[in-house]
């Protein structure tokens, strides 16, 4: 087997393309699409025009978007057999972080509903005004 | 071996390798950023606890102020244009250092760290401005969470502004040495990444801490 061939079999996360085209417009369509998200998500938290309440969740929904397109123009993330190895530590990174976060929220939300404060958690806890 | 490997489908796409460690470990220049996205992976779940605790006590204000009080959309709108386009100038220093193009890959490098300066400026004003109103970490434990989270995002700034730094005298005076472009790729990785965890903290923060 020659070297080259070696070196293709994986990618260093974060390694370029190799033709300057390809990888300068990799960087272009990610600015470009991280931009139009960005300004999709300030407009959406200051219309009046859409459904109060699912203002939230979409934001969130905006913004794990543009995470990918981060991963994917600038982190070269990709499903490709050379990307093996990164893609998987990403798999278990993002199930670690849905867990604590999902996981801390939900069980605090319904400690918070079902436990009545008593005053002296009122004050070292939660501290609602 | 590899007859006995290709005859049971180990190989992959018609090469000699097994698939089975028998080329041995790969190349520096792989294993070195593989070990550093380790790093930026877990300290992303560094992050996701300090956004799990910032969640539970944003409603904890104490009396105090609260999000809609203290935040302020437009600063946030220019940090974050500068800390994504400082991501991308990152990504065009690469691409230059790749081709050993010693200016621009000093000057890309030089854009970056300059638009990570200022993000760094607008969140230490914003900073200033709310522990001079009486809204410092001690306030409440949302401000607390607060000032944790965002300022722990502020302190990888400053470390990735350093390593910015050392990158660009260390490219100056050994040049595009294969250790000093794996150093590179690293950097790039760091940066990235600090850009995407400022995704989540603009939107989780700013942006639903400011709904109507």
């Amino acid at each position: 087997m020659t070297e080259p061939e070696a070196e293709q079999m994986s990618v260093a996360p974060g390694e370029p393309h190799d033709s300057l085209l390809s990888e300068s417009l990799s960087y272009v369509i990610g600015l470009g699409l991280a931009l139009l998200l960005t300004a999709v998500s300030f407009w959406v938290a200051s219309t009046s025009v859409l459904w109060g309440p699912g203002v939230a969740t979409g934001l969130v929904v905006l913004a794990i978007a543009q995470m990918g397109v981060h991963l994917v123009f600038f982190l070269h993330i990709t499903s490709g057999p050379d990307n093996t190895n990164n893609i998987l530590a990403l798999a278990f990174g993002v199930l670690i972080v849905f867990l604590v976060m999902i996981g801390t929220i939900w069980i605090m939300s319904h400690m918070n509903a079902n436990m009545g404060p008593t005053p002296e958690m009122m004050n070292l806890h939660t501290q609602r005004g | 071996m590899t007859n006995e490997a290709a005859t049971i489908g180990l190989t992959h796409g018609g090469s000699e390798d097994t698939g089975l460690g028998h080329r041995g470990p790969e190349s520096k220049s792989i294993v070195v950023p593989y070990g550093f996205w380790l790093f930026v992976l877990s300290d992303m779940v560094l992050f996701s606890a300090l956004f799990a605790t910032y969640a539970t006590l944003v409603l904890a204000t104490d009396g105090g102020p609260t999000t809609n009080q203290l935040f302020d959309r437009n600063l946030v709108a220019i940090e974050t244009i500068a800390l994504l386009v400082s991501s991308f100038t990152c990504g065009l220093a690469i691409i230059a250092a790749r081709r050993s193009n010693m200016v621009w890959a000093q000057a890309w490098l030089l854009v970056t760290g300059l638009l990570g300066a200022v993000f760094l400026s607008i969140e230490l004003y914003e900073f200033a401005i709310m522990i001079g109103e009486g809204a410092g970490p001690q306030r409440s434990a949302f401000l607390s969470s607060f000032f944790t989270l965002v300022g722990c995002h502020g302190a990888h700034v400053t470390a990735g502004l350093l390593w910015i730094g050392t990158m660009m005298a260390q490219v100056w005076a050994k040049g595009f040495q294969p250790h000093i472009m794996r150093r590179l790729l690293c950097l790039s990785v760091f940066w990235h990444a600090l850009d995407i965890i400022w995704v989540a903290i603009f939107t989780i923060v700013y942006l639903i801490g400011t709904l109507p």
